[in-house]
């Protein structure tokens, strides 16, 4: 536990930007974790002398904020209007279908976090996944699936193999 | 570090030369969002593998966008003094191929080759004919370039590249022979109006701050663009960050700030990371900081990161971000030029607004009120997307017809269906049935119309699409979005996408119509910001187009497409 609070406070108080706030120093913690722990949210109001309740505040208000660990990968589908016409949902769908998931969220073995996401901005290449940020466009459900797949075959510290 | 700017001028000037009249030929992959996401980074991969397994001499650079987005990954190949080459849609295999073949030996490889700018006539094998005259192609045919004119062109990690080409060659202009008052007269001669969709005139903003006597005033840059169809805010700043900075430096020069903020989604890496290094190379240069170029004007600039929220690209929105608040818009008056960030007065601008400033300081205000049309001056940057031939980024005079970038620019629809609609605006835009697309593009007319220019994304949608089916998306997006602060715009869209949601379940009455329009006006005047003040356009103009549409929904219970039938996914945690 001490590693993540020492994380936590290199991450808040290692910010170089003149103007540091809650939301910098909550997205500067986001970049190190990929998630913000509570002991985060007391580390924040400590460094921005505010509550807890402000961080928190700030905290549920970016829907980019998560508050559990993150799984091994990350992957976004875009929902954004360009995207909607040109198939993202039947992408969607896909990935949830591999994934075994209904909507968004973490696989059960730890290893893929699916999320919607409004834009992200490669709408001439709709429509647009990205994986561990990076971006992929013209996707297909069945390359969407591909991807999906690989991801939950690797083999990774995050518990069992393939389901 | 600081030099003189003629010695600026001089060093890039060299460098220039020596990139372009040197001894090897000079490759450019395009590597904006769009590029990235058609495989850039894998191309830039297996081209200097390949190079540098070869020994082959070149310089690669990593560029923005050209726009043909389409056509991404986009390599461009260029031996010195002769014309740019271009391969479109390049994968690993056949950048390899580029490397042996074509920078290996000298000769485009015509079988690979898609087109070429410049003089055909200076290709070295002489053979230009099979390969296009990109300035031909339709897309690029129609355009004129000004915030766009070095996208594509030149590496936007170099400053040097944006000096040798014209860059900073305003500011100098203005700090050494302007007085604030001259450059401020330009901009509002120009008719320069805000491009982040309230095309307010830039100059009486910029009039309102240079007002205030205050000791500190910010001036600050909006690139929050969260509209789904739209990123060539991001796009500037990932093809040419430098035309950014001084257009923000100048707006301080010209308003007594001194100091400015780009606000940028977080997530955006590409636009983040170029930007900031912009501004760290701007820094070193005494292009920012204290007595920039030797005057005494004092302008620095910070970049700063906002989490998830369309809301925070609204003006008063955006300020409580900064501040690291929830991005919730702010009572009016007072207006952000008398009490603005941090309490301070402030202008925000669009990035495409400000990313015109240095060429109309450098041309002077004439030369832009002679483009364009009436109040409309200057050129609109589009972001073509949706069920289009070409989709991508251009850049054409106001006033030019809606129907020719669709049907020439962007080739038309694609598998020879016919054109439904175009959503134009972002998400509280409007949309335009096929029958109407016969317009200018002009703030006033667009409006008149109900579909807005906004901030330049413009969606087409062929006639496989279910009006109500995008409406519902685009209700979706809108109520997702809606921060919570006023219970109109909160609630409102909810009642909205619960009633789209009942019409797309062939369950909707003919009551729902009006019930939507009675929600719709009480959040147009609720509302504190133009999320919940414009949400209700959406509906309102697809009723506008397409009322029959609705009907056959809720009276006969039939979608001519079906895809309103259709799962619909949205994410499912809001915000709390």
């Amino acid at each position: 536990m001490d590693g993540l609070k020492q994380r936590i406070s290199k991450a808040v108080r290692g910010q170089t930007q003149p103007t540091q706030t809650i939301l910098s120093s909550l997205l500067a913690v986001e970049d190190e974790l990929g998630y913000i722990p509570k002991e985060a949210v007391d580390e924040v109001a400590d460094f921005t002398g505010s509550t807890i309740n402000d961080v928190w505040a700030v905290a549920s208000f970016y829907p980019n904020f998560r508050f559990e660990p993150p799984c091994l990968h990350r992957m976004e589908v875009c929902w954004g209007a360009s995207c909607h016409l040109t198939g993202a949902r039947e992408v969607i769908q896909a990935v949830l279908g591999a994934a075994g998931l209904q909507e968004e969220g973490d696989t059960s073995d730890g290893k893929v976090s699916v999320r919607l996401n409004t834009c992200l901005g490669a709408c001439a290449q709709a429509p647009v996944i990205s994986v561990d940020h990076h971006l992929a466009g013209r996707m297909t459900p069945a390359d969407a699936r591909t991807r999906v797949v690989q991801l939950l075959d690797e083999s990774g510290p995050a518990g069992e193999t393939n389901p | 570090m600081a030099v003189s700017f003629e010695e600026l001028q001089q060093e890039a000037q060299s460098r220039w030369q020596a990139l372009n009249a040197g001894d090897r030929p000079w490759v450019r992959i395009g590597s904006a969002m769009c590029g990235q996401a058609a495989g850039a980074d894998e191309v830039f991969e297996a081209l200097t593998e390949s190079l540098g397994r070869n020994n082959i001499p070149a310089s690669v650079s990593r560029v923005g966008c050209l726009g043909l987005c389409f056509a991404e990954p986009l390599v461009d190949v260029q031996f010195p003094g002769g014309p740019r080459v271009f391969y479109a849609n390049v994968t690993p295999e056949t950048a390899r191929q580029i490397a042996e073949r074509h920078l290996a030996g000298g000769s485009p490889d015509l079988d690979l080759a898609w087109g070429y700018l410049g003089d055909g006539a200076g290709l070295s094998n002489g053979d230009a004919s099979s390969m296009l005259d990109l300035s031909r192609h339709p897309m690029r045919a129609m355009e004129t370039r000004i915030a766009l004119r070095n996208a594509g062109n030149i590496d936007p990690r170099d400053i040097h590249q944006y000096v040798a080409t014209g860059g900073y060659r305003a500011l100098h202009q203005a700090l050494t022979q302007m007085t604030p008052e001259e450059t401020l007269a330009q901009v509002a001669g120009s008719g320069l109006r805000g491009r982040g969709g309230a095309a307010f005139s830039t100059g009486t903003k910029w009039r309102f701050l240079a007002g205030s006597n205050a000791p500190v005033k910010y001036i600050l840059c909006n690139c929050e663009e969260g509209d789904p169809g739209a990123y060539n805010d991001k796009g500037i700043l990932e093809s040419d960050p430098h035309t950014l900075i001084e257009g923000m430096i100048l707006a301080g020069y010209a308003t007594g700030a001194t100091y400015g903020y780009v606000f940028i989604r977080h997530g955006h890496d590409g636009p983040i990371e170029k930007t900031r290094a912009a501004v760290r190379q701007a820094q070193e240069m005494g292009l920012l900081g204290r007595g920039i170029l030797g005057s005494d004007f004092d302008f620095d600039i910070e970049v700063a990161l906002t989490g998830d929220s369309y809301v925070a690209g609204e003006e008063s929105g955006l300020m409580e971000s900064i501040e690291g608040h929830r991005a919730m818009p702010r009572y009016r008056p007072p207006f952000p030029a008398q009490v603005g960030l941090f309490g301070k007065p402030s202008n925000i601008n669009n990035v495409k607004t400000l990313a015109y400033v240095p060429e109309i300081v450098a041309n002077g205000a004439e030369w832009f009120s002679g483009i364009g049309h009436e109040q409309s001056k200057g050129t609109a940057i589009l972001c073509l997307s949706g069920a289009l031939n070409y989709t991508g980024m251009i850049e054409v005079p106001l006033g030019v017809n809606l129907k020719d970038v669709l049907y020439q620019a962007a080739g038309g629809v694609p598998g020879g269906k016919d054109l439904k609609l175009v959503q134009t605006g972002g998400p509280l835009g409007g949309v335009l049935k096929a029958e109407s697309v016969d317009i200018i593009l002009d703030f006033e007319v667009l409006r008149e119309a109900g579909a807005i220019l906004g901030s330049g994304g413009i969606i087409a949608a062929d006639e496989d699409t279910c009006v109500v089916d995008l409406t519902r998306a685009l209700i979706a997006f809108c109520q997702y979005e809606s921060c919570g602060k006023c219970f109109p715009c909160r609630m409102g869209m909810s009642h909205l996408l619960e009633v789209l949601e009942r019409i797309c379940r062939m369950e909707g009455v003919p009551e729902d119509l009006e019930l939507m329009r009675r929600v719709g006006q009480d959040m147009q005047s609720g509302s504190l910001c133009g999320h919940g003040q414009l949400g209700f356009n959406p509906v309102a103009s697809a009723l506008r187009h397409f009322s029959d549409e609705f009907q056959a929904h809720i009276i006969d219970r039939t979608c001519p497409t079906g895809r309103c039938l259709e799962p619909r996914y949205s994410p499912r945690q809001t915000r709390r």
